[in-house]
């Protein structure tokens, strides 16, 4: 058993970490970025494309590093420590992850290859008005004819909708569950409203009226299993993201508090503040804990294929409940012992905060991760966290 | 990164499993499943059982029965012990005095006493608070006077858990007054029996007798029962205070108690075929707690699993505050379960209700102590902020 990273992971975390301080150890750099369109840094895109982390997790026969999920919490963890607002999450995680689980070889060799490269930013469209966290499509519908698929609906939030070159929809094919289907973003009857996220980033409106989409992988099949696999693995990255924010959100706080002087001392010289930093210091060492085992459990199970795995959806609810407390408590505290500064924009620790509560209800807040784990609960006797 | 064990490691886990299921009296282990307290014979057959299978103090050095285990083998051994209802071994002798002794006693003193500390041979006593010197123990007053080749002792400790057990007590006692606090105290060994010592009984919120106040009256002490030297005792009982912390998450218990609460719900019918398993408020306040037990535990294999330096783990001053914390927390929980049943806490073998129900709130107000003792848990918070986050 081991907890720690090896030699290589820490080297990538190194380079990663260097690769964003050049774009964001200002925190006003972050600040700009995020009020222009398209809500991140295409250079900073293109220069994780160089450095092979855009093809992080996909095999190297589709241009990808062919590295597990340890190495996506790394960089994940990397993106959470100076909020890059840059959609790693969502286009290489979510959306790669689909068609890496559910492609054909022919559609992973272009797609993950474009996305590797850093020529194409893909989009998940997945969440729809009405549905919470569900894997599968019920408001977007695909039909089949004789000139190919059309998909209609509406999806929203889709996280960088607008941007996309190419989006990765799931649908409700009749007599067979959901589907997944590309669509192209010249596709006839395609509609994207872009937005910003109140964290930032970017979300968009998308609405398919007959819109021309082709199957992911074999046409017919029920792919919410695939879905939820996804979904899972996501939240575990979501995870170590929301873990490097955390520590940063909470490393600014302690060090503000010994900065800043009111009545004359140091805050840090108030016991009734300090003793509230310890205790952001206790959620975020749970919170790390968790994480990295789910990160550990993930990593096993990965080599079982990309389905839906009891064991990973446990341990992603169990990492997603823990983080979503832990976020929260060390997020508003942040912001607390900070006092008015921390209400500003411009100040860093705020935006943490923000970007702590979007991730917490990106993929699955921790009520309904609870709610997961209470149905449970009669099931087993103690909980086991080592195989 | 590796989640499973190693094969010897796994190989360890399944002796000691097999150890703690299959040798260690099954009455011990029903009366750690049932809440009930233990006898003293109860405590001591469990230790010695322990000790003759040669891992009842696998922490201390090799030479004085120790087994140089990795700091992972340490626990999963106690993790193991705590799951399969076995009473570890009394901490006053395997993780306070004998370590001190076994690290700054002098040869006489380990022939003397470490044989019988590990087979609870002696029962050792823990004089360090009083009623002035709680948080502050180096305020202590108790004081300890040369006179020719003995120590002459006048004072008071408290809190002295299970002291009417005990044979020997080892304290804390202020041999020179004019330095300051922690420069003038000293480590001392004092054979209960000697004239002039007093253990009166102080009785708790759950009703029962746990804790003693221990009086010195002109004790005379030799004073070859000095452990290391004359008013060096500050850093000895540091060393002490930092391995109790380390044993002080009891992870494996309340891991099991909250397993044990689950059946107990489960035995409360709450309308036709339903239980209070069923209820979602239960449900979710039970899954609650399995989360933050598994993050305690996932903690605590962190801090064992990348030691190996030595150093202590930043992240080891959180088990104590956490873990006594869900201690707590559970025990609440299994207040709640039982709850109208609950007050029949003084209720004999006649009572209709439930063992588990009629003990859940003298455990619930016993466990008030968890935040309290083993240095409290604003102490720890004090540690976390200043040694960790440097405020």
């Amino acid at each position: 058993m081991d907890f720690t990273h090896d030699d290589e992971q820490q080297a990538l975390g190194e380079a990663v970490r260097g690769l964003l301080a050049r774009s964001y150890a200002d925190f006003e750099n972050r600040r700009r970025t995020v009020a222009d369109e398209p809500g991140f840094d295409e250079k900073t895109w293109a220069r994780l494309a160089e450095m092979g982390v855009l093809g992080l997790p996909f095999a190297e026969e589709y241009g990808g590093m062919g590295a597990g999920p340890v190495e996506v919490g790394v960089v994940a963890q990397e993106l959470g420590r100076v909020l890059a607002p840059e959609p790693f999450l969502a286009s290489v995680v979510l959306a790669g992850g689909v068609v890496a689980a559910a492609g054909t070889a022919q559609q992973k060799a272009a797609v993950l290859g474009d996305l590797a490269s850093g020529a194409s930013v893909l989009a998940f469209a997945h969440a729809e008005p009405g549905a919470r966290w569900v894997p599968s499509a019920a408001g977007v519908t695909a039909a089949e004819s004789a000139d190919g698929w059309t998909l209609s609906g509406v999806k929203e939030p889709v996280p960088h909708g607008a941007r996309a070159d190419l989006l990765v929809v799931s649908a409700a094919v009749p007599g067979s569950g959901t589907g997944l289907f590309l669509v192209s973003p010249g596709a006839t009857g395609l509609a994207r409203d872009g937005y910003r996220t109140f964290d930032g980033g970017r979300a968009a409106r998308v609405a398919f009226d007959a819109t021309p989409a082709v199957p992911l992988g074999e046409a017919g099949t029920d792919r919410t299993s695939t879905v939820a696999g996804v979904l899972d693995g996501a939240r575990i990255a979501a995870c170590n993201e929301a873990l490097g924010a955390m520590e940063v959100a909470l490393s600014t706080t302690s060090g503000y508090l010994k900065t800043r002087k009111q009545f004359g001392v140091p805050l840090s010289t108030f016991q009734s503040l300090t003793f509230r930093a310890a205790d952001m210091y206790v959620s975020l060492e749970m919170a790390r804990s968790v994480t990295l085992w789910a990160t550990m459990v993930l990593a096993a199970a990965s080599d079982g294929g990309p389905d839906e795995n009891r064991e990973v959806a446990d341990a992603a609810s169990r990492a997603a409940l823990q983080v979503s407390r832990a976020g929260r408590h060390i997020g508003q505290e942040a912001v607390q012992l900070h006092g008015g500064i921390a209400m500003t924009a411009e100040y860093s620790v705020g935006s943490y905060t923000s970007h702590l509560t979007a991730l917490d209800h990106l993929l699955g807040d921790g009520g309904f991760h609870l709610a997961r784990l209470a149905a449970a609960v009669g099931g087993h006797g103690e909980v086991d966290p080592l195989p | 990164m590796q989640l499973e064990l190693s094969a010897e490691d796994a190989a360890f886990r399944d002796e000691m499993r097999a150890f703690f299921t299959t040798e260690v009296p099954e009455d011990i282990r029903d009366a750690v499943a049932g809440r009930r307290e233990l006898t003293k014979e109860q405590v001591v057959r469990s230790q010695r059982t322990l000790n003759a299978a040669g891992i009842a103090v696998p922490h201390w050095p090799v030479e004085w029965g120790g087994r140089d285990w990795s700091a992972l083998r340490r626990h999963i051994w106690h993790e193991e012990m705590q799951r399969a209802c076995v009473p570890p071994p009394l901490a006053f002798n395997a993780s306070m005095v004998g370590p001190v002794i076994a690290t700054f006693g002098n040869r006489e003193q380990k022939e003397r006493f470490l044989a019988k500390t590990a087979n609870l041979d002696i029962w050792w006593s823990q004089g360090f608070s009083e009623p002035d010197a709680g948080s502050d123990l180096a305020s202590l007053r108790t004081t300890a006077v040369r006179d020719g080749d003995h120590y002459v002792i006048n004072g008071q400790k408290t809190w002295t858990t299970l002291g009417q057990h005990g044979d020997w007590i080892f304290c804390l006692v202020r041999t020179d007054p004019t330095v300051k606090k922690q420069a003038g105290i000293s480590f001392l060994l004092v054979d209960m029996t000697s004239p002039g010592v007093t253990v009166r009984p102080i009785e708790l919120i759950d009703g029962g007798h746990e804790v003693n106040e221990v009086w010195f009256s002109d004790v005379r002490v030799p004073a070859e029962n000095l452990v290391g030297e004359e008013n060096k005792g500050w850093d000895y009982a540091k060393f002490l205070l930092g391995n109790e912390r380390v044993g002080v998450a009891p992870v494996g218990a309340t891991k099991r108690v909250l397993a044990q609460a689950k059946e107990w719900a489960r035995s409360v019918p709450t309308g036709e075929g339903t239980t209070l398993l069923d209820d979602p408020l239960t449900a979710a306040r039970v899954a609650e707690l399995e989360n933050q037990l598994l993050a305690l535990e996932l903690t605590a294999l962190r801090v064992v699993a990348n030691s190996a330096d030595g150093k202590p783990h930043p992240a080891s001053s959180v088990l104590k505050l956490r873990g006594t914390e869900l201690q707590q927390a559970v025990s609440e929980l299994v207040l709640d379960l039982a709850g109208p049943d609950s007050l029949a806490s003084g209720a004999g073998d006649s009572s209709a209700l439930a063992d588990w129900a009629r003990r859940s709130a003298p455990v619930y107000l016993n466990l008030r102590k968890a935040s309290i003792y083993g240095g409290s848990n604003e102490v720890q918070r004090q540690i976390i902020a200043r040694t960790i986050l440097g405020l």
